[in-house]
């Protein structure tokens, strides 16, 4: 500290104004940084407002063959949610069992390394899970939808007529599934582990079966954290873009239940992705105004995970 | 808690006890086998490799609960069901992240020659063979590192202004709920916010130029960056803080030679972790960064390439019939090359927070 050295040679005077330009400086940078963090939010919401509403006039050719731009919008946000809400149905159980053994049933020189693996694959970019999508899961789905179509047929989700290429929505769910899987496995770890280990060896030494003991002293402590992990997995879901774009082939604005022929409900996101290209003029307005429903509709469920994962660390 | 309490107030004698027989340590094995056998006979009696699969799945489900229950009693069979489920859970949700994995490494890395990685696709339009990645590699490092320029300092100061100075004031309260509306921004929203800001900027209706896409990046990496910062920060004790007053370190000093310099590992991590996430994203920057087919180091003017949108765009020619192949090929070793650079940002950022943790002696 060669400073500490130094200073006392200074003249007091210089050195407490020095101290106080100093300070004035770095805390004016400091909420100057801030300031502009929330000047670039508002700019952000003013500009998709601003750009998106003159879309409201928007109808026939330039609303994309829509009466008018709900219309459009309306379908388009029922594909968003039920792509979405078939992956959380799929991640769900997956992910409560891979955080379950990581964290409680493996041994730890299992789990270490799988814990790993499973922390890396978040960062695998969204482009490569469509990748993979389509040349190697797409395919092999085609058989399982035959199947379901044949048994579970008379379920509208799988009305069929099946597919032939396999890029469906639930094709697409699958690997929307996938790619929250990593994440959402990672939240439910840190709220296992929260688990206070007192409990978990106080029901084991009473005679508790593990499974007992995760059931009476795990899961009443995870069940908020368990609901806000799932919530904040279907806010990744729902904004996801190139996946879906890539994996699904769209029928458009359209709105179908069934989720394996080849008549699909689209997602917001994707298809911005698949009409920028030729967009132009009041088009382009249209886009922006199906962005800000997107980004509506996950603010909300962000909101409401953020809520119950709050709600719950108080509780606890 | 009420489910303990609730268990609690259960007769006692309503729980069967655990004393009783217990299968043999081979018991799972023998079972396996079996469930085995009856998957190979499903096979051999004409259904599918999955159906087989299934077969033998639900056999040894079935077979080892059955057992336990027999010997064990209705608790530890209960117990082994769930257990065994968690198991297939775990297997099912691996095999489907390895093969992503293995299929990548697999397709890609033949790809990946020296040759590949110094060519771009220059003169290569839709025909044409050979070509490479070098345009798209510089364009990601370009693009990623604007981003990340902007996006740092910004960051940093917010994190710094919301632990320091803020402490739970109303601005800082506001901010921290902005910043989880960030957290939320959909990619293709903000590269729909980048496209429309530069609109308005260059009176272009179809701006082509890459410090739009960085903008778009930063805006997605700030909430990130200012998070983790944030956690870092607060994890510094007050009492280094404190000492510091103490000896009559101004504020701002105290937090440049004291506060960062303590939690510089946590914060390289996290804005590492962040750089690897956006470096990995297509969406914002479809719209804005257009089709290049050699390296554009002006981020002002002119369209550039990224990996990821290079990859988007060339699947969208592998169906051609008699190039679809190398492009095929391009896709696959563009994908692993992405991965490598992704992947290996998040080594560096893990080796880095493990090495330089700082050591609070507790």
């Amino acid at each position: 500290m060669t400073t500490a050295i130094q200073e006392p040679l200074q003249e007091p005077q210089e050195r407490a104004r020095t101290t106080r330009v100093g300070d004035a400086v770095f805390s004016r940078t400091a909420l100057g940084a801030a300031l502009l963090v929330v000047g670039m939010l508002a700019g952000v919401a003013v500009f998709l407002v601003a750009q998106g509403l003159p879309a409201l006039e928007a109808s026939g050719e330039q609303a994309y063959g829509k009466p008018s731009v709900w219309s459009l919008v309306g379908p388009l946000l029922f594909g968003t949610v039920l792509s979405s809400v078939l992956a959380l149905v799929i991640v769900t159980p997956l992910a409560i069992g891979l955080a379950l053994v990581i964290s409680l049933y493996a041994p730890r020189r299992v789990a270490k390394p799988v814990g790993y693996l499973v922390d890396l694959l978040a960062a695998v970019p969204s482009v490569v899970f469509g990748l993979w999508g389509i040349a190697v899961l797409a395919p092999r789905l085609v058989p399982v939808y035959e199947w379901l179509n044949s048994w579970f047929g008379w379920i509208p989700l799988f009305g069929g007529p099946v597919s032939s290429s396999g890029r469906t929505l639930l094709t697409a769910s699958v690997v929307l599934a996938l790619m929250a899987l990593p994440i959402v496995t990672a939240i439910l770890r840190e709220i296992f582990a929260q688990t206070p280990t007192m409990h978990e060896e106080a029901a084991l030494a009473l005679g508790a079966t593990r499974w007992e003991m995760i059931r009476m002293a795990v899961l009443p402590y995870a069940r908020s954290g368990i609901v806000a992990a799932l919530l904040l997995g279907l806010g990744r879901a729902l904004g996801e873009t190139m996946a879906v774009a890539m994996v699904l082939s769209a029928t458009g604005a359209i709105v179908s239940f069934d989720v394996i022929s080849s008549a699909n409900s689209n997602t917001i996101a994707a298809s911005i992705a698949n009409n920028y290209a030729n967009a132009a003029g009041l088009k382009i307005n249209v886009l922006i105004f199906a962005g800000l429903a997107l980004f509506v509709l996950t603010f909300v469920v962000n909101f409401l995970g953020r809520y119950i994962a709050t709600r719950g660390q108080v509780k606890a | 808690m009420s489910t303990v309490i609730d268990t609690d107030t259960q007769p006692v004698d309503r729980l069967e006890p655990l004393t009783g027989g217990t299968l043999p340590r081979i018991a799972p094995v023998l079972v396996g086998v079996c469930s085995v056998a009856l998957g190979v006979l499903a096979w051999l009696l004409g259904l599918g490799v999955g159906g087989a699969v299934v077969v033998a799945w639900l056999a040894y489900l079935v077979g080892i609960t059955g057992w336990t229950r027999a010997v064990e009693g209705s608790r530890q069979s209960t117990d082994t069901l769930v257990k065994t489920l968690m198991w297939t859970a775990f297997a099912v949700a691996m095999v489907p992240l390895v093969s992503l994995v293995w299929t990548v490494v697999a397709r890609g890395a033949p790809v990946l020659t020296p040759q590949f990685l110094n060519d771009d696709m220059s003169g290569r339009a839709l025909l044409g063979v050979g070509g490479g990645i070098y345009h798209a590699i510089m364009g990601t490092i370009m693009i990623t590192l604007i981003a990340a320029v902007i996006a740092v300092p910004i960051g940093l100061f917010t994190a710094i202004y919301l632990v320091e100075y803020g402490k739970n004031n109303r601005l800082a309260k506001v901010i921290t709920f902005l910043v989880d509306v960030m957290t939320g921004i959909p990619s293709i929203v903000a590269g729909l916010f980048a496209i429309a800001l530069f609109i308005v900027i260059t009176g272009d209706p179809l701006p082509r130029v890459g410090i739009g896409g960085a903008i778009a990046l930063s805006l997605l990496m700030l909430p990130t960056v200012i998070r983790s910062v944030e956690e870092m920060l607060k994890l510094v004790p007050d009492d280094l803080r404190e000492a510091s007053y103490a000896l009559g370190v101004p504020r701002w000093r105290t937090i440049v030679k004291v506060v960062l310099p303590t939690a510089v590992a946590g914060i390289v991590t996290g804005v590492t972790l962040a750089i690897a996430r956006v470096a990995g994203e297509t969406a914002p920057l479809l719209l804005i960064l257009g089709t290049a087919r050699v390296a554009n180091w002006n981020p002002f003017e002119g369209p550039v390439q990224t990996l990821p949108v290079y990859i988007f765009q060339s699947l969208g020619q592998t169906t051609h019939f008699k190039y679809g192949e190398i492009w095929t090929d391009r896709v696959w070793g563009a994908a692993l090359f992405l991965i490598i650079i992704v992947m290996s940002l998040n080594l560096v950022a893990r080796i880095v927070g493990k090495a330089f943790a700082p050591k609070t002696g507790r």
